[in-house]
């Protein structure tokens, strides 16, 4: 773009949320059987805000004795309580969650951007209502489940274990906990060691609901924790979220156990763009696809194809809008890149930067400046990078695009889909009939054409391939939750 | 000047999605702008206003008022700019001329048979003629709306060439009459057409149509500029007009000029609003910005 | 097996495998006997091989994609079109069940749930994804979609104990969705897969959709589960030691696990198509009910 003359310079004005009536509290225990208890071993350990490094709070370590008292618990209000509810009074109680959720949902927004570094622009205006709209669509099912799968008689399944990564923390727990108590079990949920605090502000909502104890029990912890719940054996089903190396541990584990499971994993997303698109917009969804939350998403587009045709225009309007993504201080209402949610991912991500470098790609980073305090990493591109680098094979987690051309309309169907991950994909052009051909080639279990990065409660969502079974969301989400014979 | 064929430019039509618009718009509209930023915002604005009256009813009254205010915008805060330009019609050029030529304030005049633009090119090239001799250093223009959904576009992108011509020094804004096109394809159509013309500033609206401007429509024809930059390394200005009337919104179109053209656009040379109660509502949030108080509109001359 | 009622020699039919729509021998040149209830031999079956399964799965793999393009009707039709010509085939069916020793009630009825089965399916190929497709009221301004898909190649383990409808039912749900089958057919009942086989060469089911192996389930199980291009792998009546190797070998592509257990009258039900299918969801934006309420 032309240089700006200086008396031109508009530069915005901090405009920082205001944390004043938000609180959290020195030390949060678990969350069993509708009371906060103290870990068995008497273990926290720390959270931190990652765009300061400053800790926020200690957190209980869930041991096994703890993992074995929740499902105990769990186990207890499904037998006793839960599962002998009418389907009517079960709508009712998530129906109020989803409501307080609304009331309080500045102070989550706030939680969320402080514990995991997210701008307050996106957890204001997606995470947090969404989390609400999952309660309140899940809501409306729990009377209903005897229309949604034809002739088939349905059950609820017991106790279910969850376990949600640290991206959408809030909204993770919401995706879980909304369609398993709509269908009448009861929930273990260990939320990640990074981002706990939504989860256990979620249980003092869940409290003020007067949701009976032991419904939903929150324990906190690492790895650890999870594998215990993994391998609990009173647990009837266990729903993953998170890395397909870990889910594919989860699976192994439960070899030849009959509890159920569903992963949602990995993905490494083609985003299509033809010569026919409306490219401004596109530019932008290719943005969306990647940027946002940090491009810690994982269905991000963090594969780009641009038809060689319009490569050189569309490289350059990205640049020019990666250029106007402000980064810096995750509770500025104009933050667009907020802080990168760990040392440990941060690193990693570097560690794919070194790796495009070195296969000889050219990057190209925006231009702004990085706080000197806290984890950052500046909204990258990697411009005509190959199918076989590791840049563009591997998911990075992290604002990284690596794009490449393409010429052909088969050529680009075969390289999309040259991936063991199918979670999502984006197409963009203004022609129909080009766009069923590739929706319905592309293997992947969501599809966004001409948009990217939409999610919606009743918009089923789930991978093919490796990035895990199962679905989350809508009608066909409920089958996760059920016992379906017909 | 050598007549340019239409039929042998490179311009393509193309795709718009109406719906990634509105969520770009939607982005602009949640920048926050506070303190400083605002204050240096708002006065930007009033800098770019093109201060104007167009009415059957216009009076030699009406219009030395509204000179009036373009150089006093209010009575008592200090280190106010001037608005860019009045926008009147022909037969008050040369009056405003008169009255704001030394206030360092363009006389800016609509021309081709304002507002509905249906009447033979012979006049509208007369008219643009005189107003321009009666002192006019702009004129707005409308396209010939009917003729662009007969698809006549070499028609229409004749007529503006035509239209500069008869301008001379005058600098021309093409309005698109955006509420007449139908679809945002058609906005982006429409501004390649008149850029490829020769437009210095394309406009969105007269203000007599509605909707006039929109932050959507205002989008689509920014794109159009910057492609047009991008190609050719060529500047053209814009200028939204009608259904600007508050300074939030102002300020959130200076950030959607901003982010998709950038700064070199943010002055009175490459951007305008076409507003006549804009003006006001600025000048409160001016006042409250040093004041603290919330303003009541009867401490600003209604002119 | 001699005839001893007259002098005219029966001529035996060599049992071999279906790949890809041809009949070949297994590579590895092995066989186990298959013998009637006197003694007689019925058939020397071949043990197929990890290599013959891999044949197998680049015919199912090279089949798949062709097979899902075609129209929902034309897939109807053919395994209609399975069914007339299994029909016509009662008699040695019957006959080739009773001498692996069903009694001809139990072989006869068998049979004719067989051919249901079929009419059965056939007239879900176009019907199960109306069933099982939403349009999802989204709260944006888009048209969304989900419907069924299908998986790709699926690799089955048929019943041990049902010569016909075990071998149906490993492959003609999959099928009717769309997907492409390597089955493994019943260990101890496996000529009725092949004769069954050569009624689908004539069925115009394209080569490569459906895949017969004979052999033992023992030693291509972990080749089944492991391979990473099946996508899905089902089982009747696994063992428990059988569900642990299925659940760790399939691990390493999410393979998905499906297991059954057989009954005489296995359920007829779109459920088993949609057990073989991925869910997938569209977006779109739709112009001009925005909930922003901007003009056009």
């Amino acid at each position: 773009m032309a240089k700006a003359k200086k008396d031109n310079d508009w530069n915005l004005a901090p405009a920082p949320e205001s944390t004043g009536h938000v609180k959290i509290d020195k030390k949060y225990d678990l969350f069993i059987g509708g009371k906060f208890v103290p870990p068995t071993a008497k273990k926290y350990f720390e959270t931190v805000n990652p765009a300061t490094e400053k800790i926020l709070s200690q957190v209980a370590e869930a041991g096994q004795k703890d993992v074995d008292k929740a499902v105990k618990a769990a186990r207890k209000a499904y037998d006793t309580v839960w599962s002998k509810m009418p389907p009517v009074e079960r709508s009712k109680y998530i129906f109020r969650i989803a409501r307080l959720i609304q009331e309080r949902a500045r102070e989550f927004a706030i939680i969320e951007s402080i514990d995991g570094g997210k701008p307050i622009r996106e957890s204001r205006d997606v995470d947090v209502p969404l989390a609400a709209a999952h309660f309140f669509y899940h809501a409306g099912w729990a009377d209903k489940l005897n229309y949604a799968f034809p002739n088939a008689e349905v059950s609820s399944l017991g106790v279910v274990g969850q376990i949600i990564p640290w991206n959408f923390p809030l909204l993770m727990a919401a995706w879980k906990i909304a369609p398993a108590l709509a269908c009448g079990n009861t929930v273990v949920l260990k939320p990640a060691e990074t981002t706990p605090l939504t989860a256990l502000k979620l249980a003092e909502l869940f409290m003020d609901a007067g949701l009976p104890d032991g419904v939903v029990n929150i324990i906190t912890g690492a790895g650890s924790t999870g594998q215990a719940l993994v391998e609990h054996s009173d647990i009837d089903k266990i729903a993953f979220t998170g890395s397909t190396q870990v889910g594919k541990m989860i699976k192994r584990s439960l070899a030849g156990k009959s509890t159920r499971l569903t992963l949602e994993l990995g993905g490494k997303a083609a985003n299509i763009i033809f010569e026919d698109s409306a490219i401004d917009q596109a530019v932008e969804g290719v943005v969306n696809g990647i940027y946002f939350n940090q491009g810690h998403v994982c269905c991000a587009g963090s594969r780009l194809f641009v038809e060689e045709s319009i490569s050189s225009e569309f490289i350059r309007k990205l640049k020019h809008r990666m250029d106007h993504l402000i980064l810096g201080d995750p509770l500025d209402k104009n933050t667009d890149i907020g802080a990168i949610n760990s040392e440990g991912q941060l690193n990693t991500i570097q560690s794919y930067l070194e790796a495009g470098e070195k296969d000889g790609f050219e990057m190209y980073q925006s231009n702004v400046a990085v706080p000197k305090k806290g984890f950052w990493c500046r909204p990258t591109l990697f411009t005509h990078v190959s199918q076989s680098s590791v840049i563009s094979k591997e998911e990075i987690f992290g604002p990284v695009l690596a794009m490449q051309t393409f010429r052909t309309i088969d050529e680009v169907i075969d390289k999309a889909n040259n991936t063991p991950y199918g979670l999502s994909a984006g197409v963009w052009t203004d022609k129909g009939s080009k766009i069923f051909n590739l929706t319905t080639k592309l293997k992947a279990g969501v599809v966004w054409a001409n948009t990217f990065n939409k999610f919606d409660p009743t918009s089923p969502f789930g991978g093919y391939k490796e990035s895990g079974f199962g679905r989350e969301g809508g009608l066909h989400g409920l089958s996760a939750y059920l016992k379906i014979t017909g | 000047m050598t007549k340019v064929d239409f039929n042998s430019l490179d311009i393509r039509r193309k795709a718009v999605d109406q719906v990634g618009v509105e969520e770009r718009c939607a982005r602009f509209k949640s920048r926050s702008i506070k303190k400083d930023a605002k204050i240096q915002g708002l006065k930007m604005a009033l800098n770019m206003i093109d201060l104007t009256t167009l009415e059957g009813k216009d009076t030699e009254g009406k219009v030395r008022q509204l000179c009036h205010k373009a150089s006093h915008l209010h009575y008592s805060y200090d280190g106010l700019p001037t608005v860019a330009a009045v926008c009147v019609y022909p037969s008050f050029v040369k009056l405003a001329k008169s009255l704001v030529s030394n206030k360092g304030i363009k006389v800016a005049s609509v021309a081709t048979a304002f507002p509905s633009g249906q009447s033979f090119l012979k006049y509208k090239i007369a008219e643009t003629e005189e107003a321009v001799q009666e002192g006019a250093d702009e004129i707005d223009m409308v396209i010939s709306r009917g003729k662009f959904h007969q698809g006549e576009y070499s028609y229409v992108f004749d007529e503006i060439a035509s239209v500069k011509e008869a301008c001379g020094k005058a600098r021309l804004k093409v309005i698109l009459e955006t509420g007449e096109l139908g679809n945002l394809d058609a906005v982006y159509y429409a501004s390649q057409i008149a850029i490829e013309a020769g437009a210095d500033f394309i406009k969105t609206s007269t203000g007599k149509i509605k909707p006039a401007a929109t932050m959507p429509v205002s989008l689509v024809m920014l794109e159009a500029i910057r492609d047009h930059y991008f190609r050719t390394g060529k500047m053209v200005g814009m200028k939204p007009a009608g259904g600007i009337s508050n300074a939030k919104l102002a300020l959130h179109y200076l950030i959607m000029v901003k982010e998709t053209l950038g700064e070199a656009w943010l002055n009175n040379q490459w951007f305008r609003f076409g507003a006549s109660s804009l003006a006001n509502d600025l000048l409160k949030q001016l006042v409250k910005q040093e004041s603290g108080m919330y303003q009541s509109a009867n401490y600003f001359a209604l002119d | 097996m001699a005839t001893r009622e007259n002098s005219n020699l029966e001529v035996m039919k060599t049992y071999k495998l279906f790949i890809g729509g041809s009949f070949p021998r297994t590579e590895s040149g092995r066989y186990y006997p298959i013998r009637k209830k006197n003694g007689d031999l019925l058939a020397n079956v071949c043990l197929s091989s990890r290599k013959d399964f891999r044949n197998a799965v680049v015919a199912a793999r090279k089949a798949q994609s062709a097979w899902a393009g075609r129209s929902a009707y034309n897939r109807s039709q053919i395994i209609y079109r399975i069914a007339e010509m299994l029909q016509q085939s009662e008699d040695s069916l019957v006959q080739e069940m009773v001498s692996l020793g069903y009694t001809p009630k139990n072989a006869k009825e068998e049979f004719d749930y067989s051919v249901d089965y079929l009419v059965h399916y056939s007239g879900w190929c176009d019907k199960f994804s109306q069933m099982h497709s939403t349009v999802n009221p989204v709260a944006s301004s888009h048209f969304n979609f989900s419907n069924p898909e299908p998986m790709g190649v699926i690799g089955a383990f048929a019943a041990e104990r049902r010569a016909l409808i075990g071998v149906l039912e490993a492959f003609v749900p999959a099928i009717c969705g769309g997907n492409t089958v390597v089955l493994l057919a019943s260990h101890k009942l496996p000529t009725c897969s092949i004769t069954l086989a050569e009624i689908l060469a004539i069925s115009d089911v394209p080569g490569g959709v459906v895949n017969i192996l004979t052999g033992e389930r023992e030693e291509l199980l972990s080749h089944f589960t492991s391979h990473m291009d099946v996508n899905a792998f089902q089982i009747w009546d696994a063992s428990k030691e059988e569900s642990f190797v299925i659940d760790q070998n399939s691990t390493e592509n999410l393979k998905r696990v499906r297991l059954y257990k057989s009954s005489i009258r296995t359920r007829l039900s779109p459920y088993r198509i949609l057990d073989l299918q991925e869910v997938k969801t569209t977006w779109h934006p739709i112009e001009n009910i925005s909930g922003s309420g901007a003009s056009y």
